[in-house]
């Protein structure tokens, strides 16, 4: 038994003769984060898709829990434990939260082809989940559009976990948010990673990712350019790392380039 | 980490507890999508017994009449209103009418089938027309709007053609002869609760005809119809799995998707239901007049997806309610029988009508920036 929960190894996934991804690595254990990291176009959502059993690798292989596993549709993906929540969040605004929580999968009672959906038991259940993150769901009927983004975030999460996610893949979960929502976004990852799962943060805001995350994996071009853990690299070496850091450095000399003969003249 | 969750859930309640109090009662009616429908019907009734109150309008007689004129709209409008809710249209609903009417007649006059074998012939005829209707759109992705409006024309058409081809005719009468004794055509065709009538009658109660028996001789098919398929979209919608899957595919379809919800067969089911629903009416409407006529329905589909709309039911699916639509339904027969009683035009009926629905699409619009507004 190996220490992984989860493990991606040599992961390529090729469009025509477009390379999307090209040996990608990545291997987490309970309760780890792991953020990935990369500019637009590096390949995170070839990755997210090929992990949540959209795509198919290429090359490569997935092991989960020591089995060599083959996604045929999303539905696997979830089946053995890695909830995706994309960016969108799969939530409908018109929808009442827990409507939304039970959305595909709702709770039932009563006698076979009068089956009923149990709202009392689905309500409750959505309010406590909710309460546990310190989301004081005040009705449960109350529309997802009232919801702030943090909170929306956070159900889509919850939900992910309630239904089973032993690994749970975050898709940008804080870009379009404020600090103070994402923050609230962030605890609950931690939170949710304290409690034993297995969490891979997608993200290209490197100083959210870095306070959460215990291991980082860069993107770029379709690359993996190395897993590091925490303590061996700094925000700023990561940042650079990036597609964006060398090209910002080079930015940079350019401006002096131009500001210097500005000046000259 | 529990200490920092401890300090957000108590600071939510706190916040919670100002919020707790400016929600009224008032506001949580207000987010109901049939509260503009209610609101409407009563200040119709309130309009007429103004204005009407002493024609006879509200007498027994004559509230069946607006009530059956309501009943066989709501009948279609209730499935128009959860196909809008799933987040399509179905504009055939009106030329199904037709058609459903000379699928009962023509077998039973010309081909001498037993009526109710007719019957179920024509709700099979329908399940095949919803179903292609609905794997139509759901294949091909194109807007229900252009694929139901195709059917529209194409069985009208074939309504048209077959009736002239088969008996040079567009009208198929002699029906009425068939209907006593049939095991099926009762359920389409009973006056229910007559003993009431009979009982107001002999006390003087309701109006009588000169012969002593009351004018109104009982409920009429339409309105049980009418009671029973409110009550039942309404169990589905609030009550059931499914239920849940029609608002989902109306709101998101990708989000629904994602999430394991059989977009493509809520939507295919519910187009079944459109094509079924204008079934019914027409069983009623070709039983109660003894005969098919080609042109039965034309724009009632029109008229359905009006009532739905001032029933609270958004274009763009997601949201509404099937009691909205009933109600709905109710202020546009009302208003339609009641303008008789009234020395208005009837021609002003339809401005009537458009006026209405604008008021309603501005309404339900404003309801759901209200619903859908972020903190």
């Amino acid at each position: 038994m190996s220490d992984y929960l989860v493990q991606f190894n040599n992961i390529s996934k090729f469009f025509g003769k477009v390379i999307a991804l090209k040996d990608v690595t990545m291997r987490l254990k309970k309760g780890e984060i792991m953020c990935l990291l990369g500019d637009n176009g590096a390949g995170k959502s070839t990755l997210i898709k090929t992990l949540a059993g959209v795509h198919k690798p290429d090359e490569g292989e997935i092991i989960f829990e020591d089995n060599k596993i083959v996604f045929d549709s999303p539905k696997d993906a979830l089946d053995i434990g890695i909830g995706t929540v994309y960016q969108d969040l799969a939530l409908v605004p018109l929808m009442s939260v827990t409507r939304n929580f039970f959305m595909g999968r709702e709770p039932q009672k009563g006698i076979p082809f009068l089956k009923t959906f149990d709202v009392e038991k689905a309500n409750k259940i959505a309010a406590d989940r909710m309460g546990q993150i310190g989301i004081d769901v005040r009705d449960p009927s109350q529309a997802v559009g009232t919801m702030s983004g943090g909170e929306r975030q956070c159900l889509a999460i919850s939900r992910a976990i309630y239904f089973g996610a032993k690994v749970l893949v975050l898709d940008e979960p804080t870009s379009a948010l404020g600090v103070h929502q994402a923050s609230m976004v962030l605890k609950y990852i931690v939170k949710a990673a304290s409690e034993g799962l297995a969490v891979i943060l997608i993200t290209h805001n490197v100083h959210h990712a870095y306070p959460v995350g215990n291991s980082f994996t860069v993107l770029n071009r379709g690359k993996s350019m190395g897993t590091f853990q925490k303590k061996d690299i700094s925000r700023e070496k990561l940042l650079s790392m990036m597609a964006g850091g060398e090209e910002l450095d080079k930015l940079e000399v350019e401006l002096q380039e131009m500001d210097r003969i500005h000046n000259k003249n | 980490m529990s200490l920092k969750s401890k300090s957000i859930s108590s600071k939510s309640n706190l916040s919670e507890d100002e919020r707790l109090k400016k929600i009224s009662p008032l506001r949580v009616l207000l987010n109901r999508p049939e509260l503009g429908a209610l609101g409407g019907s009563i200040l119709v009734f309130i309009f007429f017994g103004i204005v009407a109150g002493d024609t006879g309008m509200f007498s027994a007689y004559g509230m069946l009449n607006f009530l059956d004129v309501s009943a066989n709209l709501g009948i279609i409008a209730i499935a128009a209103a959860m196909l809008m809710i799933g987040g399509e249209f179905d504009l055939s609903i009106g030329s199904m009418i037709g058609f459903a009417g000379i699928c009962i007649a023509i077998p039973a006059i010309y081909w001498g089938w037993p009526l109710w074998m007719s019957i179920v012939f024509a709700f099979a005829m329908a399940v095949l027309v919803g179903y292609f209707n609905g794997i139509m759109v759901v294949k091909t992705g194109l807007p229900s709007f252009i694929v139901t409006l195709a059917m529209l024309f194409i069985l009208r058409g074939l309504t048209l053609a077959i009736t002239r081809l088969i008996t040079g005719r567009t009208q198929i009468p002699g029906l009425r002869v068939l209907i006593e004794d049939d095991p099926l055509a009762w359920l389409f065709a009973t006056d229910t609760f007559k003993w009431l009538f009979t009982w107001l009658g002999s006390l003087k109660l309701i109006e009588l005809r000169t012969d002593g028996t009351p004018l109104a001789t009982g409920i009429p098919p339409s309105v049980i119809w009418f009671i029973a398929l409110t009550l039942f979209a309404t169990w589905i919608l609030m009550k059931t799995r499914y239920g849940n899957w029609i608002f989902a595919s109306g709101g998101d379809k990708v989000g629904a998707t994602n999430v394991g919800v059989p977009v493509g067969r809520v939507k295919i089911s519910l187009f079944i239901g459109t094509a079924v629903a204008s079934t019914i009416f027409a069983c009623i409407q070709v039983l109660d007049a003894g005969s098919a006529d080609t042109m039965r329905g034309t724009l009632k589909e029109l008229e359905a997806i009006a009532a739905a709309v001032v029933g609270g039911c958004l274009l763009t699916g997601g949201y509404g309610s099937a009691i909205g639509a009933a109600f709905g339904a109710i202020i546009f027969g009302t208003v339609s029988m009641g303008i008789f009683y009234t020395d208005v035009d009837t021609d002003w009926f339809k401005v009537f009508l458009g006026a209405m629905m604008l008021i309603a699409v501005v309404f339900n619009n404003y309801i759901r920036k209200k619903v859908t507004e972020s903190k």
